[in-house]
């Protein structure tokens, strides 16, 4: 084994009664790509932290190169080497690639000469690591996957020899994600080492030569990629066997539940986000909608759920409009079984600020049988919320917690015990599993199932291809507003990952 | 990854905190009361003693903290709907129009406990009427509310100029105001309830409506916490796009949260108007529109909070002046320097020393939920 770059030796860390890292012990090869996996909250943030310097271990060493290393700050792990690509990037939207990259290091009060200087060595790395991207692009017009590679060459600048990767396939499309692989692979070649936290099994055993499992603040297991599987890693992490595709039975499609017919709509800008889409769901279906992030999914299931307005076309739902360009409201909506998990729990589907009992009416707030006259009636709100915890197995259950300080899981629990348990007739849900842990991932697309075989109509919008493939029984993939195709739910990921990129049809067929 | 963060317990959040940014706007104080060569705690005994030493002090200052309350209540409404409020001042003013000519029409016909409610809905309605505007402009419109509540405050100041000279002002009269009411139109004193308790007041304006106040601010508390109104109010202050997808029409909420804002401004004109001058005068509001934003931000936009609140800068009002009467160099305008510091402090600095406070609970307390709280919220 190569000497290593990264040895960790005892690391704990608490939070009040939190611990959140117990006796770490890790060690990463120079030159080798090393995966961190693990459930949401089992610790690896507060581990890459503390590398990086936004935290500091309460005991344990950090040696870099076999040597102690002190690192108090992120500036402390720049010194030493050590660069991080956050899951939600630290870009300045309306500045240039160069502009991003030399933020911090510019080097003297006048721009000039660090701007040549980095502009050369931009060249040198992009050539060095097929890191292609226009320097002089503005951040906000680049594409997600270009955007996080002037992540990567913003450590690389920095003198990064090793790269922290947080979650770094989340916003990507399959080739996108395949191109990051190639990059990582040739940092690898010229002798960088990379530490790869995600939660996505097969990336790790396509692109690791070792891998780490944390389960709750403990390093549970390290083994040699080529010596492990899926199944050894999933159970290592939730510490249980885990079903990994959700078993479904054959579907029955019953009538037309959901209707939408040449639907256009644009944004504030005046930009066509979705662009004359039509698509019907049936009763005891799922229809998936796959593409990658910003392609008009999300414009498209807000403006079926009332949220936004179309500019033309029409939405039946159980044969009767609903105006779309008009009128329509997510309160009406609801009122007609309509349901809606939005993409995003964090700002539309919750307010964080409230307390559990209050987000689980959001949207409901004004049926009957939570209010007394013009009153809340706090008593119903809180038995009913306490229900639902029960009923969802929602963690902690206690309605009279601050719903910021659940876990994505179980803010995703609440939001969706919420809309299923009002019986929807037709259920629109964005991202449910995103940020989400394996075991309640299992949780929720066994709920979505199960809607489905009691006969529901589901549109189910994820960016995550292995999701949309294990719950759709039919596919359509969404590129630049319009859907583009429509395949069977066993359609590989090959075929739908080219479509998502915006290979014509016959193309993909080939 | 989260932010270093730490929930504090309440006790922490509501009370050591603003303790703490008191004592540190206090300290400053006191170094300005230093540089004028007077002995800083002999100030501060004079200011506490000037606003709580005798029966007759506290009555002023529970008549100052009266007309706080009801702006710091206005700005606090607003606020849990997502808006800033900075119109209090001329919502006040407005409502000042509204009791006096409740009061002009029926002081002679009426008893006042029938004109009281008569004057509360007046000064609501007008208050109320006068948000209005900026609440429309910006719910159809998208004109900020900070900007035009801004200029209503002097759109307000120029209408009752003219009102007050031209039209309500007496004829023959040369001051600026309107006739002084009759005893339908004059609120009963509260020195009774001092005198209650012991104290002696010879004659203050601690009139009525400090009761109407404490009234107000459990209807806030109940409509806020306890209505579904509340809940859609709360609901588009913390997330327009949560309240968009539950379905709360944004605009009405805007309407209605500013004009219970303006109706709660407006009625702090009761207090100098009713209560106390038992006539209309210029500027009546001197500045009480806006030490309710001091008064919302210190009490967390809680009525518990607030009503403690209004009260200490009833204490700065009536104690500040008693200081400028024994202290002769510290002007009136020191005292204003000192009400600044602690508007500065506990208002605009008011997260100053969170950090450090969440910090050390983190370190001593394992009850708080800890930096982060990484094993919730993860990766």
């Amino acid at each position: 084994m190569a000497e290593a770059a990264i040895e960790l030796v005892g690391i704990n860390k608490s939070f009040g009664a939190v611990h959140a890292n117990r006796d770490i012990h890790l060690e990463v090869p120079r030159g080798t790509i090393h995966g961190i996996v693990g459930e949401n909250g089992a610790g690896k943030s507060t581990l890459m932290s503390i590398l990086y310097g936004f935290y500091q271990a309460d005991r344990g060493e950090i040696r870099v190169n076999g040597k102690p290393a002190a690192i108090n700050t992120p500036n402390d792990a720049i010194a030493l080497g050590i660069g991080m690509v956050h899951q939600h990037f630290m870009l300045v939207q309306n500045f240039t690639v160069l502009e991003n990259v030399i933020l911090g290091v510019e080097g003297g009060a006048l721009l000039k000469s660090s701007i040549a200087r980095a502009r050369s060595e931009l060249t040198r790395l992009e050539r060095e690591y097929g890191l292609e991207v226009d320097p002089d692009a503005v951040i906000e017009e680049l594409p997600v996957g270009l955007q996080q590679r002037v992540e990567i060459l913003k450590a690389l600048y920095r003198g990064a020899e090793i790269l922290i990767l947080d979650e770094p396939t989340g916003v990507l499309t399959p080739p996108e994600a395949d191109h990051l692989f190639r990059i990582l692979r040739q940092l690898k070649e010229e002798g960088k080492t990379v530490i790869l936290i995600t939660h996505k099994l097969h990336e790790i055993m396509a692109i690791t030569d070792n891998v780490s499992v944390m389960r709750q603040g403990q390093m549970v297991a390290t083994r040699k990629t080529s010596e492990t599987n899926v199944e050894e890693l999933a159970e290592l992490m939730v510490g249980r066997r885990v079903l990994l595709r959700v078993e479904k039975g054959e579907n029955r499609p019953g009538d037309f539940k959901l209707s939408v017919k040449n639907l256009t709509v644009r944004d504030s800008r005046g930009v066509t986000m979705v662009d004359d889409v039509s698509l019907d769901v049936r009763a005891g279906e799922i229809v998936g909608i796959a593409g990658v992030a910003g392609n008009g999914q999300s414009e498209l299931i807000e403006t079926i759920a009332g949220i936004r307005k179309a500019v033309s076309g029409t939405v039946l739902l159980d044969g009767k409009p609903i105006d779309v360009t008009g009128t329509a409201d997510p309160g009406e909506l609801r009122d007609r079984g309509l349901a809606h998990v939005p993409e995003d729990r964090h700002y539309v589907g919750l307010v964080l600020a409230f307390e559990e009992y209050e987000n689980s009416i959001l949207g409901y707030h004004d049926h009957a049988q939570y209010l007394k006259g013009p009153f809340l009636n706090i008593e119903a709100i809180r038995a009913d919320a306490r229900d639902k915890i029960e009923k969802y197995d929602i963690r902690p259950a206690n309605e009279r917690l601050k719903t910021a300080n659940f876990s994505g899981g179980n803010q995703q629990k609440i939001v969706l015990a919420r809309e299923l348990e009002k019986d929807p007739g037709v259920l629109i849900v964005g991202q449910p599993t995103r940020g989400v842990d394996v075991g309640a991932i299992e949780f929720i697309h066994k709920r979505l199932i199960a809607m489905r075989d009691a006969g529901k109509a589901v549109l189910l919008v994820s960016v995550e291809l292995d999701e949309i493939r294990s719950l759709s029984d039919r596919i359509l993939v969404m590129f630049d507003g319009r859907i583009v195709g429509e395949r069977d739910g066993d359609a590989s990921e090959g075929e739908l990952g080219l479509l998502m990129a915006g290979v014509e049809r016959q193309e993909a067929a080939e | 990854m989260s932010a270093p963060y730490a929930k504090l317990p309440a006790w922490a959040d509501y009370g050591l905190i603003p303790l703490i940014n008191l004592i540190v706007a206090f300290a400053v104080a006191g170094l300005v009361v230093l540089l004028v060569g007077e002995n800083p705690f002999r100030a501060a005994v004079i200011l506490v003693d000037g606003a709580f030493g005798r029966g007759q002090n506290i009555a002023y200052t529970l008549f100052y903290a009266t007309s706080f309350i009801f702006t710091g209540l206005a700005v606090a409404v607003a606020f849990h709907g997502g808006l800033f409020n900075i119109g209090g001042e001329g919502q006040a003013y407005v409502g000042g129009l509204g009791v006096a000519l409740v009061c002009l029409a029926f002081d002679g016909i009426l008893p006042w406990w029938v004109n009281f409610p008569l004057a509360i809905l007046g000064a609501a309605a007008i208050g109320a009427l006068w948000a209005l505007v900026p609440a429309y402009l910006q719910a159809r419109r998208g004109s900020h509310i900070v900007i035009t509540t801004i200029m209503f405050n002097f759109i307000a100041a120029s209408l009752m100029v003219y009102l007050l000279v031209d039209v309500l002002k007496p004829v023959g009269s040369m001051s600026p105001q309107t006739r002084t009411f009759l005893e339908g139109g004059q609120l009963p004193k509260l020195n009774f309830l001092l005198e209650a308790v012991g104290f002696s007041v010879r004659s203050s304006p601690f009139n009525l409506s400090f009761l109407l106040a404490l009234v107000c601010a459990f209807l806030v508390w109940l409509l806020i916490w306890r209505t579904r109104l509340g809940y859609e109010i709360r609901t588009q202050g913390f997330s327009p796009r949560a309240a968009r997808y539950a379905g709360i029409g944004e605009a009405r909420i805007i309407i209605i949260t500013m004009m219970i804002s303006g109706a709660l401004a407006g009625m702090m004109a009761l207090n100098p108007v009713m209560g106390d001058q038992n006539r209309l005068q210029l500027d009546f509001v001197t500045g009480a529109g806006f030490v309710g934003i001091a008064v919302a931000l210190m009490g967390r936009s809680h009525p518990a909070g607030i009503v403690p609140a209004a009260i200490l800068f009833g204490m700065l009002y009536q104690g500040g002046a008693e200081l400028a009467f024994e202290m002769p160099s510290i002007s009136r305008d020191m005292i204003v320097i000192i009400q600044g510091l602690v508007i500065l402090f506990a208002g605009a600095l008011e997260h100053m020393f969170r950090p450090s406070i969440q910090a050390l609970f983190a370190s001593i307390s394992p009850g708080t939920t800890g930096l982060g709280s990484p094993k919730r919220e993860g990766v």
